[in-house]
């Protein structure tokens, strides 16, 4: 299945309508609807599109751990927090705004000012237990910093495990790997944003 | 042949017969687990060994080495026993059934029919019956509501097909003035246009109709209906009891399809260029084929369905199917 395909939503719902007949009531007619049934062949078309159904072998199958469905790239999984490319420090400058928006209240974050009276992130935290993927941390944060990630396959002894800063943060090696792959999913931004983007009056 | 000798050619056969049967049983599982999988677009068994062909001993192993559970306020020694019904009387209809034309084999001429006797439909049809006492027995013996329900829709079922079974099979043994399977064989001796099943096709299908009732497969499979009920009879079963219901289900099912093969689709004849024994496979693995093909595409009926179906419809055509065989061969 191509990624095109998964991300088509409207597929039409084929429903038709089966006509049912009156109940017959004489016993003729009863008669002559046990007849027409039993020698219309539906038992056999039954058997006809199974065995057709076998031999194109069209096997439908996904063997899930080896063989995985692409999931669509706006889709709303476990956070992640990204560094700069260049320097490798975090994107986060610890505005607030993804605590702010939070309408689940569950994201915390604490800042203080290092030596260099720049704002520093000391404690970030989500609390799964409460937060619903609504997206808008991701949306909101300016700095392309939290941003939604595609791990969907989770599982641990507390949901608390997974939204650990060490965790989706990336790390440092990976970032020097050149694996951190800037996002195109929820919250970033769109192909052509450059294009939209208007000139400020100081740029004159 | 002294008796020594017979006593030993027979004890020979008989163990041939119960290892073979349980294990195409047992490898029935896996064959109905890909055919129902690639019919419904699936896989099916996979992962033990290529293409999931352990899956078989693995089953096993399963099977053998879980708990063995009795219930509580079950009727303990019935309980027990039910599953040993169920799987004997399978492998004791196979007695009367000649598997294979006759070989010779370092000399010797063996005859691939236990016990040759000269009623074997009867005795073939009557233990297959009464085979039905396993699932009766289990679910009333199981305390249990499911079982219940499992084992009263056994007696309704017993009721609707085994006059249909009868009637059906009574027009070809008119035909052929005997009730030995082998006479039936070899009444059809004369090849292909000889097959009774061009002469009674009718009879042919009710007796397919009853046969399906009869191994409780899929249109007419009230005793374990995982739609209605949660697995009828067999809900308390776990480990080899449960498995010895369904090795007794799977051999009934290859006994029907010699069963079919020899009274109306040629036996072991020769059929063309192909040899009897080879003739004889092919009709049965088609007619095993067929009830794993049924179950994919057709779905279950109710039991008052059953029984109208049987009482109403099919009753009625084997009466008429008798008489007019009657009339025709007093012609």
């Amino acid at each position: 299945m191509s990624l095109e395909q998964f991300k088509d939503r409207n597929v039409k719902q084929n429903y038709t309508f089966i006509p049912v007949d009156e109940r017959p009531t004489e016993p003729l007619d009863k008669f002559k609807q046990v007849m027409k049934r039993t020698f219309k062949g539906e038992l056999f078309v039954g058997l006809w599109v199974v065995f057709r159904e076998m031999v194109r072998f069209n096997i439908h199958t996904v063997k899930y751990p080896m063989e995985k469905l692409p999931i669509s790239p706006r889709y709303r999984a476990v956070h992640k927090l990204y560094r700069l490319l260049e320097s490798g420090n975090e994107r986060c400058i610890g505005c607030g705004l993804c605590e702010k928006i939070c309408i689940a209240n569950c994201i915390r974050m604490d800042t203080r000012y290092d030596e260099n009276q720049r704002k520093e992130v000391t404690e970030y935290t989500i609390n799964l237990g409460r937060c619903i993927f609504c997206g808008y941390c991701a949306e909101v944060c300016p700095e392309l910093a939290i941003v939604h990630g595609q791990r969907y396959e989770n599982a641990s002894e507390q949901r608390a495990h997974f939204v650990l800063r060490d965790d989706i943060l990336t790390p440092l090696d990976f970032l020097k790997e050149g694996k951190q792959q800037e996002f195109d999913g929820f919250g970033a931004v769109s192909p052509n944003a450059d294009e939209r983007i208007k000139k400020t009056p100081t740029a004159y | 042949m002294t008796l020594t000798g017979f006593v030993i050619a027979t004890v020979i056969k008989i163990l041939v017969v119960l290892g073979v049967i349980s294990a195409l049983a047992g490898f029935g599982t896996y064959i109905e687990r890909k055919v129902l999988a690639f019919m419904q677009r699936r896989l099916g068994p996979m992962h033990v060994g290529p293409y999931g062909v352990l899956q078989v001993a693995a089953d096993g192993i399963k099977l053998f080495t879980k708990e063995d559970i009795v219930p509580q306020n079950s009727v303990k020694p019935i309980f027990k026993i039910a599953p040993i019904i169920g799987a004997a009387t399978a492998f004791i209809a196979l007695a009367a059934v000649p598997l294979l034309p006759e070989f010779e084999i370092f000399g010797v001429t063996v005859h691939p029919i236990i016990a040759d006797i000269n009623v074997g439909v009867l005795f073939v049809l009557g233990v297959m019956a009464s085979g039905l006492f396993a699932p009766l027995l289990a679910g009333m013996a199981s305390s249990n509501k499911w079982g219940l329900l499992g084992a009263a829709r056994t007696a309704i079922q017993l009721l609707s097909y085994e006059v249909v079974t009868g009637l059906s099979i009574l027009a070809p043994l008119m035909m052929v003035g005997s009730l030995s399977l082998i006479d039936i064989n070899n009444y059809q001796a004369g090849g292909f246009t000889d097959w009774i099943v061009w002469s009674q096709p009718v009879a042919f299908i009710l007796f397919l109709i009853a046969g399906f009732a009869e191994t409780n497969r899929t249109p007419f499979d009230l005793l374990e209906h995982e739609a209605e009920i949660v697995a009828g009879y067999a809900t308390e079963y776990s480990g080899m009891r449960w498995g010895m219901f369904f090795i007794g289900e799977y051999a009934n099912m290859i006994t029907l399809g010699f069963l079919a093969s020899l009274i109306f689709l040629g036996g072991f004849n020769d059929w063309g260029f192909i040899p009897g024994a080879l003739a004889i496979i092919l009709k049965v693995s088609f007619i095993f084929f067929f009830f794993l093909w049924t179950r994919a595409a057709w779905p279950h009926v109710r039991p008052d369905q059953l029984m109208w179906l049987c009482w109403k419809v099919l009753m009625p055509i084997a009466v008429i199917n008798v008489v007019v065989t009657g009339i025709v061969l007093m012609m």
